[in-house]
């Protein structure tokens, strides 16, 4: 199943790291992003992208996840030459992720 | 420009001492470095000036360096009469600030969840805060505005360039978005509640700028048939000019629009018979000279290179000095906010 299925997602930036919050469409659908959408699981997910370390924290009462990409937007900021310095596309990118449910 | 329209009796406050440039030698920068090349540093001051403003009757705040969340928990502190240490309030107000802080982008502008659904973006409302002295508030609009306010939009906002979300530090507390409690509460209306905070640190935050060299980027728009194809040997012939001219860059990137400019690896090849792709190149380094003889190699590939490229119709891209940020902590000891006041 695509992660698009379960969730939807923003994404921007601090420096050269990238943030995305992963949003349940429904309730009972946070706990299979808990499960599934793992910090390890992202930085593989963005290899090629993301060059540095993925953290991960969890905000139940939203029923979402937010994870930091750090090292991601090629210097960041007006250092960046990527089409998307802010890394504003990255949220979609994360939901072609195929998880198993 | 108050007093040239001709208002009288208008009180405006001014807060000024965010500037630190003339002092930034007393401060540890975490970047040595970058010194010679400083352009500006000034401190983010949060709410408590614009509540002191506020509080000695200014009707309008003129601010220097100042955080987005400040803007909107300045005039709650003045309003309800929160103590700078009521640690829940002050956080509330920071998230409401949050909320806000990037216009309709709380109220349907950039919300993935039914985006073709959400009416009149040309007219989209801007959020409403009704905030409440106990620290719970409702985002909404203004009725008959374009846009969508939901607990969807409202939560994709929420996540917006955020970090930790148990640590959210401003000059004036600490936030907890892990405590915030959403509610629908009719239409175009989210109620917040529950906000915890923690108190504030020691450090201002400041934002340096500093000169980092130059960069140029380009682009040609290759058409089908064999667009990708095209447009990756024109990639591929320009470094090899690039290379051969013995230019020096700290980065030469290429990237694929149409193809994969937006998720790279994994958006995956594109169709063979795709319509167009255009090649995006960029090139970053210190000397000036070498970034504009860059500049001048797109033209020739339109002539010298793989057929049926257009693009150039603007000229040659433009040379950008490239003004960097670097962010530091500073003792709050050691900095003052001065909050002055002039009627007109």
């Amino acid at each position: 199943m695509q992660l698009r299925e379960l969730a939807h997602a923003r994404s921007g930036d601090k420096g050269d790291t990238s943030n995305i919050g992963l949003i349940a469409l429904k309730p009972e659908y946070y706990p299979l992003l808990v499960e599934h959408v793992t910090a390890a699981r992202v930085k593989e997910h963005f290899r090629g992208i993301c060059f540095g370390e993925v953290e991960r924290f969890e905000l139940p009462n939203l029923g979402a996840l937010n994870f930091l990409l750090h090292e991601s937007l090629d210097g960041g900021g007006t250092l960046s030459l990527k089409a998307d310095a802010q890394g504003k596309t990255y949220s979609a990118a994360l939901l072609r992720m195929e998880i198993d449910v | 420009m108050a007093r040239a329209l001709g208002a009288k009796g208008v009180k405006i406050a001014v807060v000024a001492g965010d500037d630190i440039l003339g002092r930034l030698d007393e401060f540890d920068i975490g970047n040595d470095a970058i010194r010679p090349f400083v352009q500006s540093a000034n401190v983010y001051f949060g709410a408590a000036p614009i509540a002191d403003a506020l509080n000695q009757g200014a009707q309008f705040v003129i601010t220097g360096r100042c955080t987005d969340t400040g803007l909107v928990l300045g005039p709650m502190i003045h309003e309800f009469g929160w103590a700078l240490n009521d640690w829940d309030r002050l956080a509330a107000g920071t998230i409401a600030g949050h909320t806000v802080e990037c216009g309709a982008q709380c109220t349907g502008g950039n919300c993935q969840v039914d985006w073709q659904t959400i009416p009149n973006f040309a007219d989209i409302g801007y959020p409403v805060i009704e905030a409440e002295p106990d620290g719970t508030f409702v985002v909404t609009k203004h009725p008959g505005t374009g846009g969508r306010v939901s607990v969807q939009s409202v939560k994709e906002q929420l996540l917006y360039e955020l970090g930790d979300p148990r640590s959210y530090i401003t000059p004036d507390c600490i936030a907890d978005f892990t405590s915030i409690h959403l509610q629908p509460d009719g239409p175009d209306r989210v109620r917040f509640s529950g906000i915890h905070g923690h108190p504030a640190t020691d450090s201002y935050k400041v934002s340096i700028s500093y000169t980092a060299g130059f960069k140029a980027i380009g682009m040609l728009c290759y058409s089908w048939p064999d667009a990708y194809a095209k447009a990756r040997k024109a990639d591929e012939v320009l470094r090899q000019r690039l290379d051969r001219l013995g230019l020096h860059f700290d980065s030469i990137r290429s990237e694929f629009v149409g193809a994969n400019a937006c998720h790279g690896p994994l958006a995956g090849e594109p169709a063979p018979d795709i319509a167009e792709v255009a090649l995006r190149v960029g090139v970053r380094g210190p000397d000036k000279a070498d970034v504009e003889r860059f500049t001048k190699e797109l033209a020739p590939l339109a002539l010298n290179g793989p057929p049926t490229v257009t693009g150039l119709g603007s000229g040659r891209p433009k040379v950008e000095e490239i003004v960097a940020y670097w962010p530091a902590l500073i003792p709050k000891s050691s900095v003052q906010p001065v909050v002055s006041i002039v009627e007109t």
